[in-house]
């Protein structure tokens, strides 16, 4: 039961973000780009996805899963090292290619050879994270 | 075309369906990377084959989609070198900043993470400076 619904979240992900145009990086580029022929398409699609999930996350409060188990605690509060080098690192291929991990995974039976060197490469990325983040930690710990 | 922001609008709308389907009936933060990351560096464990049922149909029902519809057009760029190079940052910054547009910016600014917005702030700036420094100086992308 959790796998078929996991499979149907994915699944209305995926279709969200391809009629939503995000699967095509000139309109993930053409928001990047103010200097350039602004494309303001993003904005639209975040704020659209922000209104419901608000609500899931309201309707959440003093709940429980329908399948059980529990919602994941309350956010971090704490910033740190990695959220913000993490995320300009992320921001920079994001840059470069146009393609962040949700739509490069949707699109990967039309991405072509560019869209499969891009799944592979990010597979590299992740792998080499945690050894860097443990690192980053033990050099944010204060003396 | 004109009408993109409404496209824009419904295609997020649904975003965020899916990612209250993933909270609300699975309990779970729907965020790419997180997902995806969890099975590449190992570190999933028990929640292995939720993940990889979610990414099937990730990949799957909009593969689906594109198939009837006839087609769909990524426009990525050519150059190899440039593709691997941002999936390479991708990985690596959606790891270490712990989430990407999907986990951070829907699923934590739509409950006032501080974490999802300050993510979300740097993400977004750092992918203009690169778009504006690799497009409109040095005219490789």
């Amino acid at each position: 039961m959790r796998d078929l619904f996991a499979f149907l979240a994915g699944g209305l992900f995926g279709v969200g973000l391809l009629i939503s145009g995000m699967t095509d990086t000139t309109k993930v580029q053409g928001w990047l780009d103010v200097f350039g022929n602004w494309d303001p398409t993003l904005a639209f699609v975040m704020g659209g996805a922000i209104v419901p999930m608000a609500a899931a996350w309201a309707f959440a409060r003093g709940r429980r899963p329908a399948l059980g188990g529990a919602f994941p605690p309350a956010p971090e509060p704490r910033l740190g090292r990695n959220l913000v080098i993490g995320s300009v690192l992320f921001g920079a291929g994001w840059g470069l290619a146009g393609l962040c991990p949700g739509p490069a995974i949707a699109s990967a039976t039309w991405g072509g050879v560019g869209g499969a060197v891009f799944l592979l490469a990010m597979a590299g990325g992740m792998w080499g994270a945690p050894p860097l983040r443990a690192r980053l930690a033990e050099v944010e710990q204060p003396a | 075309m004109p009408q993109d922001w409404l496209f824009g609008l419904v295609g997020g709308g649904i975003i965020g369906l899916a990612g209250s389907v993933y909270l609300l009936v699975n309990g779970r933060i729907m965020g790419a990377s997180g997902i995806i990351g969890g099975l590449v560096d190992g570190s999933a464990r028990e929640t292995g084959r939720e993940r990889a049922a979610f990414l099937a149909g990730l990949v799957l029902v909009p593969g689906l989609a594109v198939l009837l519809t006839g087609g769909a057009d990524t426009h990525l760029t050519g150059n190899l070198a440039v593709v691997a190079a941002a999936g390479l940052l991708v990985g690596l910054g959606t790891r270490l900043a712990n989430g990407c547009t999907s986990g951070h910016g829907v699923c934590g600014i739509s409950r006032l993470s501080l974490r999802g917005i300050v993510a979300t702030v740097f993400y977004i700036l750092a992918g203009g400076l690169t778009v504006v420094f690799f497009r409109h100086l040095l005219g490789v992308i």
